[in-house]
């Protein structure tokens, strides 16, 4: 590590939140419906959609309306997205005459995009054509990150709200979020990532003569429309199998820089969101101060032992630097480090190196983030985790120190607990049983790449990631077996769906509930203590249930490798 | 059934909005004023379309520098890594295998100022650039193959060295496409 490398960390996230706590205070605009200036240039688009879609704008729903609605237009995209994959060898805008995706294949993808988990078992450039890339993923890109911001906002209105049963409507809330939010900042990142390189194109593969000769094909297409929400809406599934390394979707330092900021902005203005909604900001900054420690924590460890190398390939051959394999020269190790941490922390699942080559402590830090899962989080469900722990660490603390537990003013009783353990112990169980199942049958065990331990890993990850929603992939293992393109496809939708029908579930009683004003007795919540505590809840949730699998995965490889290491010293 | 045809109306709607328009109007902004980068920053040399500066491409004559290795052979329509651990034995061999290519092209290079970037391959298998060592190791074959100067090498080098993005981001580094080009007009007017 040099003091230049932390400099480059420090400045993005200095960045981070130059950008996210004034977009924090845009989305809250958004969604308090206040009125603003903008509303002359949205208002009119707005209107036209409503009356396009069939919308009533001054229809309030309660819990169950709005999530019927959720879940159905979900539904309906999921189906839409299967056909294309399955149909695009036969539909236009193909001009690299690619077949239709396999049922199964098809299911995990249409699946994965709609759950914002962005999985890929297909290598863009050979399995997806222009047309797919368009109307499938990037379209989904847009709406699986407009369904968990609104799910949020939805949630956080049951906090503020009291005596009603009104969450908003969700129809007026998702267009919203399209028109004022996602669409005009992709647009500007999409015509700035074209700029500094990222193609735009629909004419097919470039055929080149290269200078010894050969031909060369090159993959191209309409990246950087794609490549702009997949960053942005925490989404992560890249225009080309080698996603964020691959030249054309991040060109530069620069890109790399801009790409990291715009996965993360929202979610760091998220939480300014919930300050406002809350008329506490000093909420936002006690989530701040532990949500950012950890992210830097997990990026020097990361930093520190790519930086130190391969023990083994030192030992070997007797040459020295960082860890190269599965990395690009122009990202530098700080700004792999940095974005490795970050898309697992923020839930997006590009990846601008290949994790699988990580050394295995390094391995472990997008593991464990993702195990988390609230550390800022993806598009909306990211707060939604972080207030699904609040209210279970308020419960504790309400045991611990004899009170009943309250949050934000509102009483948390038996049926909101249940319903938050709900939500957060599906979590571990749809990655630890199905990673036993992998590993103890031969169709799980036969897509590993790495031997050994290593071996394990990747298909923990798998399950983790597809849980979390993440999508990044211990990339060795072969995904594209019926059997992992059925069982991940399902723990993507467990991952995704549960929770946010409990949160409803509990959204739904919470805002019946009248607001109690703070008293002497009231545990406070945006206190750094308690924060510590919320960290510490989390911290041994995730260390208690996971830590066997850790231990068998990148934990055991670490010390095997230390333990090669030193028998070949002495 | 209201929000059954809602939600289909919402779909179509916005797979047309979010995956037609919204391409197409990028592609407008990219075509008319970057259309170089739109189309994917590609070279010509001697009329034909060589290659992309951002795409790593096999070069195969000594006179000219090596990009890292590829785990996919530089397939630009197959990217990817060699994915392989940490602990993974055939990690070992890959390096080993590269390490001993490079000794091979380069026979005065000593093994231990290889540098880690140079013997592991990239994460895309196309990756555009080199370190400064990895191009420095590089000058003494290509001068002895093409009968450059090792002082005009060096100077190359020097002026096409891509320095961090403000001074803080990346790291210096430079793309072998660009050096290539710049090898290849060199003995082209040297030849005239």
């Amino acid at each position: 590590m040099t003091v230049e490398g932390i400099l480059q960390i420090l400045l993005v996230l200095i960045l981070m939140f130059l950008f996210g706590i004034p977009l924090g205070r845009y989305i809250y605009t958004i969604f308090s419906l206040q009125h603003s200036r903008m509303d002359r240039l949205f208002m009119p688009v707005e209107r036209f959609l409503y009356r396009l879609i069939g919308v009533d704008s001054s229809v309030s729903m309660d819990w169950k309306a709005y999530l019927r609605a959720l879940m159905l237009v979900n539904f309906v995209m999921l189906l839409f997205a299967y056909l294309i994959f399955r149909l695009q060898g036969r539909l236009p805008l193909n001009p690299d005459k690619i077949p239709g995706m396999s049922p199964a294949l098809a299911f995990n993808t249409a699946a994965s995009f709609i759950t914002n988990t962005n999985w890929q078992n297909y290598a863009g450039e050979t399995s997806m054509s222009y047309l797919g890339q368009m109307l499938g993923i990037t379209f989904l890109q847009f709406t699986s990150a407009a369904t968990g911001l609104v799910a949020a906002i939805a949630f956080v209105r049951a906090i503020v709200r009291s005596k009603t049963d009104n969450l908003g409507n969700f129809w007026v809330d998702i267009i919203r979020a399209h028109t004022r939010l996602l669409l005009p900042m992709s647009f500007l990142l999409a015509c700035v990532l074209v700029a500094l390189g990222v193609p735009e194109t629909l004419q097919g593969a470039a055929i080149v003569h290269t200078l010894s000769g050969d031909v060369q094909v090159i993959a191209r297409g309409p990246v950087a429309s794609l490549e702009a929400i997949k960053q942005l809406g925490t989404n992560g599934g890249g225009f080309f199998n080698a996603n964020s390394a691959h030249p054309f979707e991040d060109p530069t330092a620069l890109t790399c820089v801009l790409e990291i900021l715009a996965m993360g902005v929202t979610a760091t203005g998220l939480i300014w969101t919930l300050g406002l909604f809350l008329k506490n900001r000093k909420q936002a900054i006690v989530l701040y101060v532990f949500l950012t420690a950890i992210l830097m924590l997990g990026t020097f460890i990361i930093y520190g032992n790519e930086a130190a190398g391969n023990p083994l390939v030192h030992q070997a051959f007797g040459i020295h630097g960082p860890n190269m394999e599965g990395k690009e020269v122009r990202f530098g190790i700080p700004l792999t480090s940095l974005f490795t941490a970050a898309t697992t922390a923020y839930t997006t699942g590009a990846v601008n190196a290949m994790h699988d080559s990580l050394m295995p402590i390094s391995g472990l830090v997008p593991l464990l983030f993702m195990m988390f899962n609230v550390i800022f989080g993806g598009k909306g469900v990211g707060l939604l985790n972080i207030l699904m722990f609040l209210i279970i660490t308020v419960f504790l603390s309400g045991l611990m120190v004899g009170r009943t537990p309250e949050i934000f003013g509102k009483k948390i009783e038996a049926r909101e607990v249940k319903l938050a353990t709900v939500a957060m112990l599906v979590h571990p169980f749809v990655i630890l049983v199905p990673t036993a199942i992998a590993i103890a049958t031969q169709v799980g065990r036969a897509s590993i790449l790495n031997p050994g331990l290593h071996g394990f890993t990747e298909v923990l990850y798998a399950f983790t990631s597809a849980a979390a929603n993440n999508g990044s992939a211990f990339a060795g293992l072969n995904g594209n077996t019926e059997f992992y393109n059925l069982v991940l496809g399902v723990v993507m939708l467990l991952g995704r769906y549960i929770s946010i029908l409990a949160m409803f579930a509990i959204a739904g009683s919470m805002i019946l509930k009248p607001i109690i004003p703070a008293s002497e007795g009231t545990l406070r919540t945006d206190t750094f203590s308690f924060g510590g505590v919320f960290v510490a809840v989390f911290v041994i949730v995730g260390a208690l249930t996971f830590f066997p699998f850790l231990a068998i995965g990148p934990i055991g490889e670490q010390l095997q490798m230390m333990h090669t290491v030193s028998h070949i010293v002495h | 059934m209201v929000n059954i045809i809602r939600s289909i109306r919402f779909t179509i709607v916005f797979a047309v909005i979010l995956g037609i328009f919204y391409p197409l109007a990028v592609l407008g902004i990219g075509q008319w004023f970057f259309p170089w980068q739109a189309n994917g920053s590609l070279v010509t040399f001697h009329h034909h379309k060589v290659g992309s500066m951002l795409i790593a491409q096999a070069v195969n004559q000594p006179g000219l520098f090596q990009p890292r290795p590829s785990a996919v052979q530089y397939n630009a329509d197959g990217s990817g890594g060699s994915n392989l651990g940490p602990t993974n034995p055939a990690l070992l061999k890959e390096i080993q295998q590269n390490i001993q290519k490079i000794e091979k092209q380069n026979p005065n290079i000593p093994i231990q100022e290889i540098p880690t970037s140079m013997v592991e391959s990239s994460a895309s298998g196309l990756d555009p650039d080199i370190t400064l060592r990895d191009a420095q190791l590089q000058i003494s074959r290509i001068a002895q193959v093409t009968g450059l100067s090792k002082n005009w090498l060096e100077q190359l080098i020097k002026k096409d060295t891509i320095h961090p993005t403000f001074g803080i981001w990346g790291v210096p580094m430079l793309n072998v496409m660009q050096l290539n080009l710049a090898i290849e007009k060199k003995l082209q007017n040297s030849k005239e």
